[in-house]
């Protein structure tokens, strides 16, 4: 329980996808104008994550991974590596979850279904979902552990956009020189919100 | 992820002069990602990896490389089937043709230059979902005959590599106080008590460059955003 515990607390504030590995710029930029839109997408980003990471452990795990196809009984299927298929198929994956949750979000939420607009279909090629999943896999951990992982990145990346988004409300109102307005702020705002991150890595766990 | 590209149709080619490589409107096409319509800096295309690659110049050179391959290929393939790809499922079919690309890279660095391989990690495979990749896929090789995608993919890519490069550069100097492995900053400057800037090698160094480097950019070309 507390491997998990800290699992979760690591891949929250210490490791944060976004801050420390720069995973899902791209949406974390666009979509951070507004705080509500950025609940939005770091909810849905939360649950595609939490999704993918075990769905896509368990086809690494039992079709992909060298010798993964061993239940199978057959000595010829056991002895594949099929692990250059792991882009492809992830993203397949991915592609087929994030399309589930746009229908739930449109059945059940309209408006926030407005709100996100193209950014929905766009979680496809956020690179936290893609970069989460082959994580799993090169730091090689269990079921358990990637769906811990999942949810705490998912979580890590939904803090540091609602960070983001709240500071930016708050900057509209200053005086930005017009070279830096927008893009080039926003970066150095993620910038110190990244040292701000770091100092939870003085956490020993 | 931005709608700023620019989305000229097909350069008409008859009236060429001989021995005239590209036309004007070509060379437009190249030019432009590099300076007036950066991807990185003005579309807001491909940060991740451009931030997460570039602690020292010659692994973001190689990211650069490899992203140049992918881009030019993919944009030549996808325009190439533009007429056959049903619109709804445009995404999906996109997504196929730079995964595959991307395996092709991997499996070769893999092969030949297994130390990259193993420093880039998973920033080899998140090639697939560099927005820079379905961003032109989306904007010009779906719409534009074979020879300008190329063009398209080439400028754009370069442009790519060309901030990588400078903050790959700028971090390593700074960082590291080395230039693709080799000590630059002099030992005379250390015995002054000049001391690596231990910042540049985090990822909020990366942050802050490029932000100053689009500022730098911007004020140089002139573009400003609403606030």
């Amino acid at each position: 329980m507390e491997h998990y515990l800290s699992l979760a607390i690591k891949s929250i504030f210490v490791e944060n996808i976004l801050l420390a590995y720069f995973l899902g710029m791209c949406s974390f930029l666009a979509c951070s104008k507004k705080l509500e839109t950025a609940i939005g997408l770091g909810c849905a980003v939360t649950f595609v994550l939490t999704l993918t990471a075990p769905a896509n452990w368990a086809i690494h795990e039992y079709f992909l991974k060298e010798g993964a196809l061993a239940w199978t009984g057959s000595a010829s299927l056991a002895a594949m590596d099929l692990s250059y298929l792991n882009f492809i198929t992830f993203i397949a994956v991915i592609a087929a979850l994030v399309q589930v949750v746009e229908m739930i979000i449109d059945r059940f939420s309209p408006a926030l279904y407005i709100a996100l607009g193209i950014f929905l279909p766009l979680i496809t090629v956020n690179c936290s979902i893609l970069g989460g999943s082959l994580f799993l896999v090169e730091r090689e951990y269990n079921f358990m552990e990637s769906l811990v992982f999942g949810l705490g990145s998912g979580l890590g990346w939904f803090l540091a956009i609602v960070g983001l988004a709240s500071i930016r409300e708050k900057i509209r109102y200053s005086n930005v020189p017009p070279g830096l307005r927008g893009l080039g702020i926003t970066f150095i705002i993620t910038g110190l919100m990244a040292i701000g991150f770091m100092c939870f890595a003085g956490i020993s766990l | 992820m931005s709608q700023a590209a620019t989305t000229s149709p097909a350069a008409a080619p008859p009236k060429k002069p001989p021995l005239q490589l590209l036309s004007k409107k070509e060379k437009k096409i190249l030019k432009d990602p590099l300076w007036d319509d950066n991807p990185i800096t003005l579309q807001v295309l491909g940060i991740c990896s451009a931030l997460a690659v570039t602690v020292q110049a010659n692994v973001a050179m190689v990211m650069s490389l490899a992203v140049i391959f992918v881009l030019c290929l993919s944009n030549v393939a996808i325009s190439a089937i533009r007429t056959w790809i049903p619109d709804q499922i445009r995404i999906i079919v996109y997504m196929a043709v730079i995964a595959s690309l991307v395996i092709m890279v991997d499996q070769f660095l893999k092969a030949y230059l297994f130390e990259y391989s193993k420093t880039l990690s998973i920033f080899v495979g998140l090639i697939i979902t560099n927005c820079i990749l379905m961003g032109r896929a989306e904007a010009f090789a779906s719409k534009n005959e074979i020879w300008p995608s190329f063009l398209d993919g080439l400028g754009n890519a370069a442009g790519y590599a060309a901030i990588l490069m400078a903050v790959g550069v700028l971090r390593e100097i700074f960082g590291s106080g080395s230039l693709f492995g080799f000590t630059v900053v002099p030992e005379l400057l250390y015995d002054k008590g000049y001391v690596n800037n231990g910042l540049m090698v985090l990822p909020p160094g990366a942050f802050i460059i490029v932000g100053l480097l689009i500022w730098v950019q911007r004020s140089i070309s002139g573009y400003a955003e609403e606030n």
